[in-house]
């Protein structure tokens, strides 16, 4: 019986047996991200839900982490490249550490670190299936930029992964000024998770709002937004057209 | 035994006979050209009094705008309108052809249509077509039943909703919907509401652009606003319009005739290619003799007049 070694097309830029290695999609995915800049820093929104394809399988995932002293990441896409990337910016952190120099890695540095990572990781055709949302703040600079997994950045005033592109962005680009208060921030940021909870399937009303001062990050307990279903439509909805 | 071929004459619907080939031709690089789709944002609400349906105007194919103010709200009835998005010839003629349906349906009946008729005739045909009429609709209107909003899709089915969004817009203007939407709304709310969502697909979504359109339907009549809001206009246009530097008839040859034989004539016939003029002046008590091409202004001079600038020494403009 002839053994048959994985068979690879001859033209292939790729080397033997790399199929297995790379990642060709996701599997435990987290739905939107979405931050904005305000008064004193940065706040980030996302929800706690990993997803296993249409079903719901995890309903506690942190999917936004403090970086270093100065920064927040957040992420959407698949969970276990954000692990992986967590593991990296540990020790990224870490070696900036024990430099003990009186310096420290900011929101920029971090950044741009991801950047180059998903870019390369990307050339090589084995991305890290997420699209990250990084903000901080040092020395008074507020900073907030956006890393998809194809290696495209950018960083703006308020950012949005996946379906928060789509459904929040409108809203902030409508609604968001420079200098918000903290509970102006917050509101905002919850009528775009509100939206996201009706309109996104993957969305579970169950999030986390993160914020990030020049002080330090807080993330905030688990909660969950009010929703409205009483509008009167709803209640008999083919009234006016019977067997429609 | 003859081998009889029974002619059957066509049933209705499409014929999928070239479909292969079509295949065929995609696999090996020949692709259809790209339809005139409507990109789009259209939306409908219901308010205290009846329906407001807005749309935006602009009209794609592919990548480029080929129309940057068509109308996307469609008459069916007296009190029924219907925005279309999809493509636009689909949306066009199946609106065009209810419409049609329901006026021989009120002649029969004498009275008022109703939304549920239109909603009905609509889903038949498009499900009758499973999904290959790609028109996407949200229909609205008044009648004696009251105010009703729906929604279709290609493939015929819909929904009765208190407020709808449909085309590539339409993430962007449900968002301003499901942040701002009550019950109750009035006139000028409506109006407001539709507007901002209307525009929130124009400025958010690369298919919908240019203006706003918007439709009332109440149980007195409807109130057709064609391009109530028109946020993109075109910027740096000069009330005094432009006049381009003239070249002909600037006083060249005037000139020319005044320098070389000291008199003005005041009506000159149009320079034929390159005049010659010659004269002597006297430069330190030097006499030096100046050849003076006078070229003519035209156009259509240019290739001619052109070669004569080659060693110059000095060009007068």
């Amino acid at each position: 019986m002839q053994f048959m070694a994985s068979k690879q097309p001859e033209n292939s830029l790729l080397g033997p047996e790399s199929d297995s290695q790379r990642t060709l999609y996701p599997y435990v995915t987290g739905t939107s991200v979405v931050a904005l800049k305000y008064k004193d820093g940065i706040l980030m929104a996302a929800d706690m839900g990993g997803s296993y394809g249409s079903t719901l399988r995890y309903k506690s995932v942190e999917r936004m982490k403090p970086i270093g002293k100065h920064s927040l990441l957040g992420a959407s896409g698949e969970i276990s490249d954000f692990q992986e990337i967590l593991h990296y910016l540990d020790e990224l952190i870490l070696y900036d550490n024990m430099w003990d120099d009186g310096n420290s890695l900011g929101p920029k540095e971090v950044h741009n670190y991801l950047t180059r990572v998903m870019y390369n990781r990307r050339n090589k055709f084995n991305p890290l299936w997420n699209s990250l949302v990084l903000g901080g703040v040092k020395n008074g600079q507020k900073y907030l930029g956006t890393v998809s997994m194809i290696g495209v950045n950018f960083e703006d005033n308020h950012v949005a992964t996946g379906f928060g592109n789509h459904l929040a962005r409108p809203i902030l680009r409508q609604e968001w000024h420079e200098n918000l208060s903290f509970e102006d921030g917050v509101r905002l940021l919850e009528k775009c998770m509100r939206v996201l909870l009706y309109r996104d399937r993957s969305a579970i009303n169950k999030l986390q709002i993160a914020k990030i001062t020049e002080e330090g990050s807080t993330i905030s307990q688990p909660y969950s937004l009010k929703t409205y279903w009483e509008f009167s439509a709803f209640a008999n909805p083919a009234q006016g057209a019977v067997g429609s | 035994m003859s081998n009889s071929v029974i002619e059957v004459p066509p049933k209705g619907g499409f014929s999928f006979d070239l479909c292969k080939r079509n295949e065929m031709l995609a696999k090996k690089g020949l692709n259809p050209p790209s339809f005139r789709k409507t990109g789009t944002t259209i939306v409908g609400l219901i308010f205290q009094d009846g329906v407001i349906l807005g749309a935006d105007t602009r009209a794609t194919e592919g990548p480029i705008v080929c129309d940057k103010n068509c109308e996307k709200i469609h008459y069916m009835a007296p009190n029924i309108y219907c925005c279309g998005a999809g493509t636009a010839a689909d949306t066009e003629a199946v609106t065009d052809m209810v419409s049609s349906q329901l006026q021989l349906h009120r002649y029969h009946t004498g009275r008022e249509s109703r939304v549920v008729t239109a909603l009905t005739l609509l889903k038949k045909h498009l499900f009758n077509y499973q999904g290959y009429v790609s028109a996407a609709l949200v229909l609205g209107g008044v009648d004696v039943t009251g105010p009703h909003l729906h929604t279709i899709y290609p493939h015929g089915s819909t929904d009765t909703l208190p407020f709808a969004t449909m085309g590539s817009g339409s993430l962007a203007a449900m968002a301003v919907f499901e942040s701002k939407y009550k019950e109750g709304l009035t006139r000028n709310e409506g109006i407001e509401l539709v507007t901002e969502a209307i525009c929130s697909g124009i400025f958010n979504d690369l298919g919908s652009g240019s203006n706003v359109d918007v439709c009332v339907i109440t149980k007195a009549g409807k109130e057709y606003l064609r391009n109530h809001l028109q946020p993109n206009p075109r910027t740096y246009t000069s009330s005094k319009g432009y006049s381009f530097p003239k070249k002909t008839g600037v006083g060249k040859s005037c000139l020319l005739l005044q320098f070389t034989d000291k008199r003005f004539q005041p009506v000159h016939d149009l320079t034929i290619g390159v005049e010659l003029g010659a004269r002597m002046i006297s430069i330190d008590d030097k006499p030096v003799g100046l050849q003076i091409w006078d070229t003519a202004g035209q156009e259509s001079f240019r290739p001619i007049t052109r070669s004569y600038y080659r060693g110059a020494l000095l060009v007068g403009l």
